[in-house]
C-alpha cells in the first residue's frame, strides 16, 4: 500500500490499512536500535524540526532519536511559553520554519488543534506530537505496537484506559486506534474525569476502576495532573490512589496474563502500585518507550515518501 | 424633496399590514401610504418628487438589530462607528444598538455622548449606545445609568461580561426599571463555563477542548427571571442558543412576567459539529450549540417565546482569529449576513415573512422604546426594501465592516437588502437598481 498522507495529525484519520502500515513498517526498524552502530542512511539530508511548546522529555527525546537513527539532521526548538505570550504567532513561527525548508515538522501544543493550523499553512509534512487534551497519535500507536507485540494481535482484545479520560490526548488516541483495530475499550474514572458524550466514541465508561479491568488483557493507566486538584475533579491525590490505583489486590480482576501500560511520567503509588510498575512480568512501560522510537522512525520514513 | 416608493409588496407587522402599496416619504418621516399615489404626484410638483419602482420587492420598517458591536473607541482596527454603522445600512438596517464593551467601557456620559457624535458624523444607521450595568464592567458597582440616559444610551448591559453579582443584578434592573429603560442580561455563569472554547458535549469531547455547558448559560437565566419576577420588574435575555433556555423563557412569559428574549442567526443556522475543523470563524459565545437545540431555538422563534432576532455582530481583525482555537477571539461579523441567513426561516417555514420582519423591526423597537419599527404615517422615514429572491454568495472581503471573520464565507444566500432608507434618505442603494 502506498502511504500518500501529508500528515500525521490524529489516529480519528488515519484507516485500518494505513494503521497496518505503520505499525509493520515500525517492525521492521525494531531491529536498527538494537545494533551496535545505530544508525541507517535512509534519511540522510532531510531536516526535521521538533517544534515543542509544551515541555517533554520522553516524546521529543524519542522523536530527536528516531530521526537521528535515520541519518536526518534534527533540531529542537523548545518554546517553553505559548505563541501568544511569546509575542510571535504560530502562523508567523510556521511561515519562518517553512522558509528554512524542513522535511517534517514535529509539534507539540498545549492548545487543541494547533497541529491542524500549522498543517494547513505549511507544505511540510507535520507530525502531532501532543495537542492539548485532543490526539497524541504516536503515542497511541506505541501502544498499540506494544499490545500487538505482546498478545499477537489487537482484535478481540478488552482494553481498559483508567484516569482522567477528560483531559487525556492519550486516551482519545487509543480509543480511536484500538476501536478500528477490533479491540474493546472500557474506561474508567470518576464522574469528573469522564467526558460528556465519551460513549458516543464506542467505549463502555466506568466509575468504578473495578469494573473496568474485569477480565482485561490491557490495563492502561493515565497520568494524573497534579495541578487538577485545583479544578476540584477530584479531592486529593491521597483519595483518588485509594481508589483508582492499580495494585496486587484489584488487578486479580483482570486476566492473568493481563498486561500494564502507562505513557508515563508515573506518579508511583497514585496510578500504580510500585510493585505492578516493577513487575515485568506484567508491565510493559519500558517496552512502551522502546517502540516508541520505532514508531516514529516509521512516521518520518514513510513521510518523507520512504516507501515510494 | 419627496420620495414615491411604488409596487412593493409592504410589510408592516405594526399595523397588520401586507399588501402592494405605494410609499410617501417627506421632511424625513413617511407622510402617505396608499394604493395609486402616483396619479396624485403627476398633478402637483412631480419634478420635485423621486419615484422608485420597486415592483416585485418587499418593503418593510426599517430593520433594526438590537444588538452590535462597535469597537469605537478603544479597537478601531475592528471596527468603527462609521464602518459599523456602513456594514449596518449595506445589512438592511436602519438603527443599530450598540454594546458597551469598548476601551474604555461605556460606562459614562461622556463615551455614550462620544458615540452619539461619532454616529452622527458617520451619517448611515441610526446608531443607539447601549451603556455597561457596572463601572468597568467589572460587575462591583453600579454605573451613571442616569447620566447615560441624558447622553442618549437606550438601554443597560455588561454584555461580554456577565453580572455574577446577584444582588448587583437585582439592583440594576430596579434602578433601570425607575428609568423606564431595560436591561440586557448576557446569562453565562463564568463559573460553570471557565475556560470553555466550545459547548459541551460529544464534540468538544473529540477535539479535546474544554466545553461550556448549557447550563452557564441556563442557570443565570433562571436566576434573572427569578430577579425580575421578585422586584417586578423586566430583563431582556441575550442571546439564547439552548433548548432550556427556550423553556426556561417560555415558561416566564406563561406566567405574564416581563421577559423578553433574542437570538441571532448563527444559532438557528449551525451547529458545535462544524468545528471539528478547529475554524475560528466558528469560534463565539454563547457557543455553537446542537441540532437539538436549533430545533427548540426554531420553536421559540415560532410562538414567540424569542422576540427578537440580532446580529451579535461582533468584528474582529484577521490577527483576533488567525491563531490557535484556544487563543482566538469570539465573535462574527454578522451584520451583512444576518438578513440573508433569518430568511432561510421563511422559507424553511419556521416564520412568516410578517413575523421575520416583525423580530428584526418592531419588536426591538418596543423592547428599546424606540419611536421606530413601523410605517405609520408620520414616522420617521425608516425604510428597508428586499429583493425576496435575489441570489448571492457572501463574499467577506466585500463586507463594509471591518470583521471579515465571518463561518458563512462562500455561502449561497437568497434574499437581500436592496435599498436603506435612513430618516427619509437613501444610505445604501444596491447597484443593482440603477438609481
Amino acid at each position: 500500500m502506498k502511504f500518500d498522507r501529508k500528515d500525521i495529525l490524529g489516529i480519528k484519520d488515519l484507516s485500518v490499512d494505513e494503521i497496518n502500515v505503520i505499525l509493520e513498517t515500525a517492525e521492521s526498524f525494531l531491529e536498527i536500535s538494537t545494533r551496535e552502530i545505530k544508525k541507517v542512511p535512509t534519511l540522510r539530508g532531510k531536516t526535521i524540526i521538533n517544534l515543542f511548546f509544551e515541555a517533554s522529555t520522553r516524546t521529543r527525546t524519542s522523536f530527536e532519536i528516531a530521526g537521528k537513527r535515520l541519518s536526518a539532521d534534527t533540531i529542537n526548538i523548545s518554546a517553553s511559553t505559548s505563541s501568544v505570550v511569546k509575542g510571535e504567532t504560530l502562523i508567523d513561527t510556521a511561515r519562518n520554519l517553512e522558509a528554512m525548508n524542513p522535511d517534517v515538522i514535529v509539534i507539540r501544543h498545549s492548545a487543541a488543534g494547533a497541529p491542524h493550523l500549522l498543517a494547513t499553512l505549511v507544505k511540510q509534512s507535520i507530525i502531532n506530537a501532543g495537542d492539548g487534551a485532543h490526539e497524541h497519535p504516536t503515542q497511541a500507536l506505541l501502544d498499540m505496537m506494544t499490545i500487538k507485540e505482546k498478545k499477537g494481535t489487537l482484535t478481540g482484545l478488552k482494553v481498559a484506559i483508567v484516569g482522567d479520560i477528560a483531559h487525556s490526548r492519550v486516551a482519545r488516541s487509543n480509543i480511536y486506534g484500538l476501536a478500528k483495530m477490533g479491540a474493546q475499550v472500557v474506561l474508567a474514572g470518576p464522574a469528573t474525569m469522564l467526558p460528556r458524550g465519551i460513549e458516543q466514541m464506542g467505549v463502555q465508561a466506568f466509575t468504578k476502576l473495578e469494573d473496568a479491568i474485569v477480565d482485561a488483557d490491557v490495563v492502561m493507566m493515565l497520568r494524573i495532573q497534579l495541578e487538577r486538584e485545583k479544578q476540584n475533579i477530584f479531592p486529593s491525590l491521597r483519595e483518588y490512589s485509594q481508589h483508582y490505583c492499580l495494585n496486587s489486590r484489584n488487578i486479580k480482576l483482570a486476566r492473568p496474563d493481563a498486561i500494564v501500560m502507562h505513557p508515563g511520567p508515573i506518579n508511583r503509588g497514585v496510578e500504580i502500585s510500585p510493585d505492578i510498575a516493577d513487575d515485568l512480568s506484567r508491565s510493559v512501560i519500558l517496552d512502551q518507550v522502546n517502540k516508541g522510537v520505532a514508531v516514529r522512525m516509521a512516521l518520518l520514513y514513510l513521510l518523507t515518501g520512504g516507501n515510494e | 424633496m419627496k420620495m414615491l416608493l411604488t409596487g412593493a409588496r409592504v410589510i408592516d407587522p405594526g399595523q397588520k399590514i401586507d399588501a402592494i402599496m405605494d410609499v410617501m416619504l417627506a421632511d424625513g418621516k413617511i407622510c402617505q401610504t396608499g394604493v395609486d399615489l402616483l396619479k396624485s404626484v403627476k398633478s402637483k410638483d412631480s419634478a420635485k418628487t423621486k419615484v422608485i419602482d420597486l415592483s416585485g420587492m418587499v418593503l418593510t420598517p426599517g430593520l433594526i438589530d438590537m444588538h452590535t458591536h462597535l469597537r469605537e473607541p478603544g479597537q478601531e482596527y475592528k471596527e468603527t462607528v462609521a464602518s459599523g454603522a456602513k456594514a449596518a445600512v449595506a445589512g438592511g438596517f436602519t438603527s443599530i444598538a450598540c454594546m458597551p464593551n469598548t476601551d474604555p467601557i461605556n460606562d459614562n456620559r461622556s463615551i455614550t455622548e462620544f458615540i452619539k457624535r461619532k454616529a452622527l458624523e458617520a451619517d448611515m444607521a441610526n446608531v443607539y449606545p447601549i451603556g455597561a450595568i457596572s463601572k468597568d464592567s467589572a460587575g462591583i458597582k453600579l454605573a451613571e445609568f442616569w447620566d447615560m440616559k441624558e447622553a442618549g444610551a437606550i438601554a443597560f448591559s455588561d454584555d461580554g461580561k456577565p453580572v455574577m453579582d446577584a444582588a448587583l443584578m437585582r439592583h440594576a434592573m430596579e434602578y433601570a426599571w425607575s428609568l423606564s429603560l431595560p436591561v440586557i442580561s448576557h446569562c453565562e455563569d463564568t463559573n460553570l463555563s471557565a475556560g470553555g472554547q466550545m459547548n459541551e458535549g460529544y464534540y468538544s469531547t473529540i477535539l479535546g477542548l474544554r466545553g461550556i455547558p448549557v447550563i452557564a448559560e441556563e442557570a443565570m437565566i433562571a436566576r434573572d427571571i427569578l430577579i425580575a419576577e421578585f422586584t417586578k420588574t423586566s430583563v431582556h435575555i441575550a442571546h439564547v442558543s439552548t433548548e432550556g433556555s427556550v423553556r426556561l423563557i417560555r415558561a416566564a412569559k406563561k406566567r405574564g412576567l416581563k421577559i423578553t428574549a433574542e437570538t441571532a442567526p448563527h444559532y438557528f443556522t449551525l451547529t458545535d459539529e462544524a468545528l471539528q475543523t478547529y475554524n475560528t470563524s466558528l469560534k463565539v459565545n454563547p457557543p455553537l450549540r446542537s441540532a437539538a437545540d436549533i430545533a427548540a431555538i426554531n420553536e421559540g422563534l415560532a410562538d414567540g417565546t424569542l422576540d427578537a432576532i440580532v446580529t451579535d455582530h461582533a468584528p474582529h481583525a484577521r490577527t483576533d482569529k488567525e491563531l490557535e482555537f484556544e487563543y482566538a477571539a469570539n465573535g462574527i461579523s454578522g451584520l451583512e449576513t444576518s438578513l440573508g441567513l433569518s430568511l432561510r426561516l421563511v422559507r424553511e417555514g419556521v416564520l412568516t415573512l410578517p413575523e421575520l420582519i416583525a423580530k428584526m423591526s418592531l419588536n426591538p423597537a418596543r423592547i428599546l422604546n424606540l419611536p421606530k419599527g413601523n410605517l405609520e404615517t408620520g414616522a420617521d422615514a425608516d425604510i428597508t426594501v428586499i429583493d425576496l429572491q435575489l441570489p448571492w454568495t457572501v463574499d467577506v472581503h466585500t463586507f463594509y465592516s471591518k470583521g471579515k471573520n465571518s463561518p458563512f464565507q462562500g455561502w449561497e444566500m437568497q434574499g437581500k437588502a436592496i435599498l436603506t432608507i435612513v430618516g427619509g434618505e437613501i444610505k445604501y442603494a444596491d447597484p443593482r437598481l440603477n438609481l
